[in-house]
């Protein structure tokens, strides 16, 4: 096998976060999606760190750092929307949520 | 081989596989620990890659924190079991694949793999087992990437006080 | 002097704001005197203009004004602007005398209005005397067709006058709609003008006539055939004379004024004034003098058959009119312009005295209700002498004078057929006004009893003015003796024809003799004495059928039934039109209704692009679902597009 060379890192990076759109896409838990959103965000912070080493500028890793930060944040709010979304549904369905049609 | 590669390929096989678990499973529960699997290989590849300290900030929030925090929600609603509405139509799942193959494709077709950037940066030559150290980001993060940290702080606080607004129970 | 051509309209328009705006609050007073003093003023202020010609040398006979630029507009020009010459200024005193005169006789005709229909009355009146005074001072087309469309409406607001009679607001519309259809040949007329000459200006088309048209070649025809279409709707000529009898359906002064003195003459003037062109086209000249010729015969024999005395005089109008168009036909204007201006005198004097008639007997207008006037109404019955004996051409009142040169001038262009044609209309012209005369005042009285009772005399408001007239149509003549018998008084000239022979100037035909004396053949004299012959025979023929035996019409009328049944129908032209024109125009117009206008335009232009609009919208709102994986995944394509463009585009 080959070196391991920064093409790799990307393609891999590549992958997850397609991965990570279409579960975005296809589900309609919302929770699930919420799910989906974190494995493109890692994707990105792979693509962010590859960088980083290979350029050597920490630059790519304390935007890694600050982007882990933002997603657990992110996170927190969400899930409270979800649970208040929830608390009006009675359901995740996000298809549920589709008051803004027409 | 060496090492490295072996790791790689290991750890990205299994982060591949189980993000796809992640979105195909149908039990919520399923999807939070394939996605902590995946988290974990992730955090293996950033040590590959020398970044020692983001490795272990990954496994401490992310997996730690993140995931920890879905797992509650998913308890509080009782969403435990698979849900009757989960999977998307047909239609939608093909196009889904289909513009996510393009968008991989297209990626690939650009030459993505054999991509090689510049060796330039501030910290070109320097070792790279120093530069992913928690010394290194930290000074950087006390010195030229202050303020980024600062706004990082606050944006936390609203983060929480936006949290505990949006769960209240309404009177 | 020039400086002050203007006021002569602007007091007549000043009498339509004044009566127009606060007419009703000053009262019927106040508007009896704005109204017709409006016009007096403005004639004695065209009086004040024509003595200034008069005292110029004939070559400088020409005043202008310009008022102001009005229409600039790529090479198009025209303005505001008056001009006057001996024939604007004959015809302004024309209007502005006999409307004057018409306006005061009014005062006492429209008594019984209420303040309201008095004020509105006068006003209408004023703003009609303001259009046509712009029309016979315009020195452009342009200016005289806004003079030509403002008397058309007047017209039609004076005829339906007493509206709320449906049939008087038919008569005002008929009386519109079928002069609508002459402006549009006049439109057309112009149009051709600025096309060929690049103006409208008399000044600019009027001497570059013959250079720039080719003496009867085609630009030539159809210009002066347009502007004739245009003289034949408003003047009253076949075919579109329709409009005048049933316009006698407005108050009797409008009648006098309006359809008899004035507007239906506009005609005859735009013919006149555009003589250079007509000259340039001598197959339009035939077309106007034979269409002349045949309406005032035809317009005759219907006059004969008529109960209604304003009827007789309606027919009577249009025959006389087309004596002047068979005089400008054959290139005599000034003989046209001249019998213009003694009938107005006679003819507006016979309708002011048939609506003193009428007045007396509260409103009847039926010859056979009337009879034995004489007694009762003397200055009636004698002005109205003056008047019937002058139409009917007896020598030496005005009538005679010119409808005698338009005879001759007939005669001597070599047109024996239309001379014919005039010289029987001559004698049954003498039939039929003497029939009405002698019914109207003489025999026995054959209304009721009660009419017997209140008929009397006219107040002196109506008086005056039949009285002054009815001196006019005795001496007027005297203003144009031919040199046929001006010769045997001691080289008297023909004071009109050499008046008017500045204007007239350059035209080719029955040239202008000026105020020369020249030879007269003694045709002449031998053709003038065979019009007065037939002229006392037709007075004599009517004084027996109607006076001495008025058992005979009746036997006549049983003996020829068929031939009096077409005259009494009037042809059954009104009949043809509506069967030809009106019921197909009517189909037609519902089709665009119904067909074009509600179902194509509204209901496919205008309701087919809501309802596409609406279409449109509800595909589009499809897109709308609600449903957030659906914008994602949309999103999500987007952004793989760009990407894709980007990297490879």
């Amino acid at each position: 096998m080959s070196e391991i060379g920064v093409g790799h890192y990307i393609t891999l990076s590549a992958i997850l976060f397609t991965i990570g759109a279409v579960g975005v896409l296809t589900r309609k838990n919302a929770i699930i999606v919420f799910m989906s959103i974190e494995i493109m965000l890692n994707a990105a912070n792979l693509a962010f760190v590859t960088f980083a080493t290979a350029i050597g500028d920490l630059g790519g890793m304390v935007m890694v750092l600050i982007v882990i930060a933002v997603a657990a944040a992110e996170a927190a709010v969400g899930l409270a929307i979800i649970v208040a979304m929830f608390r009006h549904r009675e359901t995740v369905n996000v298809e549920a949520f589709n008051t803004m049609r027409g | 081989m060496s090492g490295i590669a072996i790791a790689f390929w290991v750890l990205a096989t299994i982060a591949v596989v189980t993000s796809l678990l992640v979105i195909t499973s149908r039990n919520p529960v399923a999807s939070v620990l394939f996605l902590v699997v995946t988290f974990f290989c992730l955090a293996g590849l950033f040590v590959t890659l020398h970044a020692h300290f983001l490795a272990a900030i990954q496994v401490l929030v992310y997996a730690g924190a993140i995931m920890v925090l879905f797992l509650f929600v998913i308890m509080l609603l009782n969403l435990g079991t698979p849900q009757w509405f989960d999977v998307a139509g047909t239609p939608l799942k093909l196009l889904a694949l289909v513009l996510g193959l393009a968008f991989v494709g297209a990626l690939v077709a650009a030459g993505i793999g054999d991509f090689e950037p510049p060796a330039s940066g501030p910290g070109a030559g320097v070792d790279p087992d120093i530069l992913g150290s928690t010394e290194a980001i930290g000074a950087a993060l006390y010195s030229a990437y202050y303020l980024p940290f600062l706004v990082t702080g606050l944006l936390l606080l609203v983060a929480m006080v936006g949290a505990v607004v949006l769960a209240r129970r309404e009177r | 002097m020039a400086a002050w051509i203007w006021v002569v309209p602007a007091l007549p328009l000043a009498g339509v704001l004044i009566n127009g705006l606060f007419g009703r609050r000053l009262g019927k007073g106040a508007v009896s005197v704005v109204g017709p003093g409006a016009v007096g003023a403005a004639f004695a202020v065209s009086l004040a203009l024509f003595l200034d010609l008069v005292g110029r040398p004939t070559a400088a006979r020409q005043l202008t004004q310009t008022l102001y630029s009005w229409l600039a507009a790529g090479d198009f020009e025209a303005s505001v602007g008056f001009l006057v010459d001996p024939l604007s200024a004959t015809l302004m005193l024309v209007v502005t005398g006999v409307g004057f005169l018409i306006h005061v006789y009014s005062v006492g005709y429209m008594h019984d209005e209420d303040r309201r229909g008095f004020a509105r009355y006068f006003t209408y009146l004023n703003l009609f005397t303001f259009a046509m005074l712009l029309l016979v001072m315009a020195d452009n087309f342009l200016l005289l067709f806004v003079g030509w469309e403002g008397v058309g409406l007047c017209s039609y607001l004076l005829i339906g006058f007493w509206f709320k009679d449906r049939d008087n607001a038919t008569a005002g519309k008929k009386a519109f709609i079928v002069n609508r259809i002459g402006d549009f040949g006049f439109l057309l007329g112009i149009f051709l003008i600025f096309g060929t000459f690049g103006s409208v200006t008399f000044a600019d088309v009027l001497p570059a006539a013959a250079t720039v048209l080719a003496p009867g070649g085609d630009l030539a025809f159809w210009i002066c055939l347009f502007l004739f279409v245009g003289a034949v709707g408003k003047s009253a000529q076949i075919p579109l004379y329709v409009w005048l009898p049933d316009a006698m359906a407005g108050p009797t002064p409008v009648s006098a004024l309006i359809h008899a003195a004035t507007m239906v003459t506009a005609g005859v003037y735009m013919v006149a004034r555009s003589h250079a062109l007509y000259d340039m086209a001598p197959e339009v000249l035939a077309i106007v003098a034979g269409i002349g010729a045949a309406t005032a015969l035809y317009a005759a024999t219907i006059g004969l058959v008529q109960t209604d005395i304003k009827k007789v005089l309606a027919y009577s109008t249009i025959s006389q009119l087309g004596y002047m168009f068979l005089a400008v036909g054959v290139a005599a204007y000034a003989a046209g312009i001249f019998h213009l201006v003694t009938h107005a005198f006679f003819k507006a004097l016979l309708f002011l005295g048939a609506g003193s008639v009428i007045h007396a007997l509260h409103g009847e207008q039926d010859l056979r209700r009337m009879g034995g006037l004489k007694s009762i109404m003397p200055v009636t019955y004698w002005t109205m002498l003056g008047a019937t004996l002058a139409i009917a051409g007896i020598p030496p009142l005005a009538g005679f004078f010119s409808k005698d040169e338009i005879l001759w001038r007939v005669w001597d262009a070599g047109h024996p057929v239309l001379w014919a044609i005039g010289f029987a209309t001559a004698g049954l012209t003498a039939l039929y006004m003497f029939r009405l005369f002698f019914l109207a005042f003489h025999g026995e009285f054959r209304g009721t009893p009660e009419q017997r009772q209140h008929a009397h005399e006219s107040p002196p408001s109506m008086i005056v003015p039949l009285v002054v007239l009815g001196v006019l149509s005795v001496v007027g003549g005297w203003i144009g003796i031919p040199p046929a018998i001006g010769n045997l008084v001691g080289h008297l000239p023909n004071a009109f024809e050499g008046w008017l022979a500045p204007v007239f100037e350059g035209g080719h035909g029955a040239a202008v003799h000026g105020a020369e004396v020249h030879a007269v053949p003694p045709a002449e004299y031998a053709l003038m004495a065979a019009s007065v012959a037939v002229a006392a025979l037709g007075i004599l023929a009517a004084r027996h059928l109607w006076l001495a035996r008025p058992d005979l019409p009746q036997r006549i009328a049983a003996r020829f039934q068929a031939p009096y049944a077409l005259l009494a129908n009037k042809y059954w032209i009104d009949e043809l039109y509506d069967a030809a024109v009106v019921r197909p125009y009517n189909a037609l117009s519902r089709f665009a209704w119904r067909v074009v206008d509600d179902g194509l335009i509204d209901g496919l232009l205008v309701g087919g692009t809501g309802a596409l609009v609406q279409w449109q919208s509800r595909v589009a709102s499809r897109w709308e679902s609600g449903n957030v994986a659906t914008y994602l995944t949309v999103f999500f394509g987007g952004a793989i597009a760009i990407l894709v463009y980007y990297l490879f585009g």
